[in-house]
């Protein structure tokens, strides 16, 4: 029954070892976890990223969590939605206001962020720099270790930002472990709920390109600015 | 009221019967993450004992959450049957433990007990219970469904086939099915979770199953699981609608977080049974739970993630379901950390479940970021065997390209009833050996076709 096989990706018409799968298939979904364990646990690289950011034309601030190690950003979401103190700290001193602050955070998968998370701002910038309407002012690109979404909230109140946008590796699948979200907040400060958010997901080699994600991000980031919202009232525009 | 008790000499305070629940709750990440669980380990052993020292009638007066606060509190006092009760009613939770692996609490009894119990009893017995008490006792249990096939009957495994694709295409979901098929999968229910919550793509794919169930002849059931409402409208447009299915949970606040309440869910079991579809039974209801889903709506009310989830069961219990399974690794790690809590979770769920009348079943599974690995699979669906369990999870292969998580695959289903020596449930497993040989050919058209 291997022709099942042309109809879906699922693991159809694996055959049979006894009542078990034959080997090869064994190791090959031993293989695909084992990619994607290894993307949850892939360590953020902070100061290569930072490099590769600054020769693209960005200022940064390196930031991280309250959350103190891998483990215990996996046990505790809380933790990862604020700043440590000593973040809050370097971050005190930057005045907005800002039009947008960017972050990019590791998440799920520090791969996906080194794989897209720069390839979407690269794409993004002409935009910012004004080739739609008028330029953005932005503030210094967090990036973030033991990051989640909301902590984006806190970064972008505390830096005077009117939106932020954050750059987040997603839940590993065993097919696709680098899979990069993106979720813009209108008047990021913390409390705001996921209603409040958009989300871009699926960015990554078999999904989402970086040059569409940055087409459909530009334009939320238009619409949001122009009517000073985010969330649901904010409807993602189609890919044409 | 509060509770101490004293060990070795330090006396540890619990303020109310939920504190002394969640402190006595075995380790897991979704209490500690919530900030109720035992800060030590001693204090965990000292809530256990004070635990097994409280009148299992205390739970008929004090009420995790207060009656006037939630509508499933009313539904569990109001379920209450005193006189099943009468026979374990002079006993404290610790008591009630030794009684249940006692000879006397025959399956049979237990049977009788159900409607006796709350869901609080159920939670705090499980508390002090090993994996082998959880084991032994669920076992005498058997909850007995029937539609089309019959679920849960002694020496039987059954499994719902889980043919889910990211875009919902009929001509993979079609291939899905029938390679589950032809590895004796599906007796408890052909079930797809839909990428869309359209009414469309729920009426398709109920029109696809009913189409390969006609043509085949299979006596099965089944159901795609979008929400409820979704669902009615489906059926309300003349949709082969066999059973509906509704993610569930413990506290009122929780199930509006789900979009339905207690009034919802008895409307859409009428409905259900008004279409008389069911052949041989007419349990129509497939519910889904999962430890966690009260606390990540934040409407756990203080109360332990594992005393919530017995409380879905008093939900479930009220419309005689066919199928409820709870989805035990899907949350993920930040509310059952690794393969070990996993284990604890599914076992104690399949336990509260039986012991609480429930035809129980278990969606055994992991996401990427939990510690855990198929190695943890194998162990808890291999102890959800010898616990009775009435059906587990098919995925091709374990791997749902949809959902993103892994689960159990039809192989695994093959080497459970292998080695337990448990068949399908006996309509299916007729039709399966009569079938068997023109399965293959008939099946290739059919894909060919789809």
């Amino acid at each position: 029954m291997k022709d099942l096989r042309r109809f879906t990706a699922a693991r159809v018409g694996l055959g049979r070892a006894g009542n078990s799968l034959p080997i090869r298939e064994v190791l090959d979904f031993g293989l695909a976890h084992a990619r994607a364990r290894d993307a949850v646990h892939f360590p953020l690289d902070v100061p290569g990223l930072r490099a590769e950011c600054e020769a693209a034309g960005w200022s940064t601030v390196c930031l991280e969590s309250a959350a103190r190690d891998r483990a215990e950003y996996l046990r505790r979401p809380d933790l990862g939605r604020r700043l440590s103190e000593a973040s809050k700290a370097i971050l005190a001193p930057i005045h907005g206001p800002f039009d947008v602050a960017f972050a990019i955070a590791d998440g799920l998968s520090a791969l996906a962020v080194h794989h897209h998370a720069l390839a979407v701002l690269r794409e993004l910038r002409p935009m910012l720099d004004g080739s739609w309407n008028a330029a953005w002012n932005r503030a210094p690109l967090a990036l973030v270790r033991f990051g989640r979404v909301a902590a984006g909230d806190e970064i972008g109140f505390a830096l005077g930002a009117s939106m932020v946008v954050v750059l987040i590796g997603e839940r590993p699948g065993l097919s696709t472990p680098d899979s990069l979200g993106i979720y813009l907040t209108w008047e990021p400060r913390s409390g705001r709920r996921d209603a409040e958010r958009n989300c871009i997901s699926n960015v990554h080699g078999g999904g989402l390109s970086a040059r569409d994600a940055a087409r459909l991000l530009g334009v939320l980031m238009t619409e949001s600015r122009a009517r000073r919202i985010s969330g649901i009232g904010l409807k993602a525009p189609a890919l044409s | 009221m509060p509770w101490t008790q004293s060990v070795g000499g330090v006396r540890h305070h619990f303020a109310d019967l939920r504190t002394l629940l969640a402190r006595a709750s075995p380790q897991r990440s979704g209490d500690e993450l919530a900030g109720i669980a035992a800060r030590s380990a001693e204090e965990r052993v000292a809530a256990q004992m004070a635990l097994a020292d409280l009148p299992l009638k205390t739970f008929l007066d004090d009420f995790a959450i207060p009656c006037e606060d939630d509508e499933v509190s009313r539904l569990i006092a109001e379920q209450h049957d005193a006189a099943a009760f009468a026979i374990v009613s002079h006993l404290t939770v610790g008591e009630f433990r030794d009684w249940l692996l006692s000879e006397q609490a025959s399956g049979e009894i237990l049977a009788r007990l159900a409607p006796g119990l709350t869901p609080e009893m159920a939670a705090a017995v499980s508390k002090i219970m090993r994996l082998q008490d959880l084991i032994a006792v669920a076992a005498k249990i058997r909850v007995i469904t029937r539609f089309r096939t019959t679920i849960g009957l002694p020496g039987r495994l059954s499994t719902r086939l889980q043919p889910n694709h990211p875009s919902d295409d009929p001509a993979a979901i079609a291939a899905s099915i029938i390679d589950g098929l032809l590895l004796e999968s599906g007796d408890a229910v052909i079930g797809i979770n839909p990428a869309s919550d359209s009414v469309e793509t729920v009426v398709n794919l109920l029109r696809l199953i009913e189409k390969l169930r006609l043509h085949l002849r299979i006596p099965v059931q089944s159901c795609v699981l979008a929400h409820i409402t979704t669902q009615m409208e489906a059926l309300r447009r003349g949709a082969p609608v066999d059973l509906l299915f509704q993610s569930i949970a413990g506290t009122e606040a929780a199930n509006a977080s789900f979009g339905v309440n207690l009034a919802l869910l008895g409307e859409a079991h009428d409905a259900a049974r008004e279409l008389h579809r069911g052949e041989i039974g007419d349990n129509v209801m497939y519910f889904e739970t999962g430890q966690g889903s009260a606390l990540s709506a934040d409407a756990h009310h203080g109360v332990d993630q594992q005393t919530c989830e017995a409380r879905a069961y008093a939900v479930a219990r009220q419309f005689r379901p066919m199928l409820v399974n709870t989805v035990v690794g899907f949350i993920g790690p930040e509310y059952l950390y690794d393969g070990k809590q996993i284990a604890r979770a599914g076992l104690e769920d399949h336990f509260c479940g039986k012991l609480l009348g429930l035809p129980m079943g278990c969606d055994v599974c992991y996401t990427n970021h939990a510690e855990a690995d198929q190695d943890d699979m194998d162990s808890l669906l291999t102890l959800l065997g010898a616990a009775g369990v009435n059906y587990i999870m098919g995925v091709p292969g374990a791997d749902d390209i949809m959902l993103n998580y892994q689960s159990t695959s039809f192989h695994d289903a093959l080497y459970l009833r292998a080695l337990l020596g448990l068949r399908p449930a006996p309509e299916f497993e007729q039709w399966f050996e009569q079938n068997r040989r023109e399965l293959p050919r008939a099946m290739s058209l059919l894909a060919a076709s789809a």
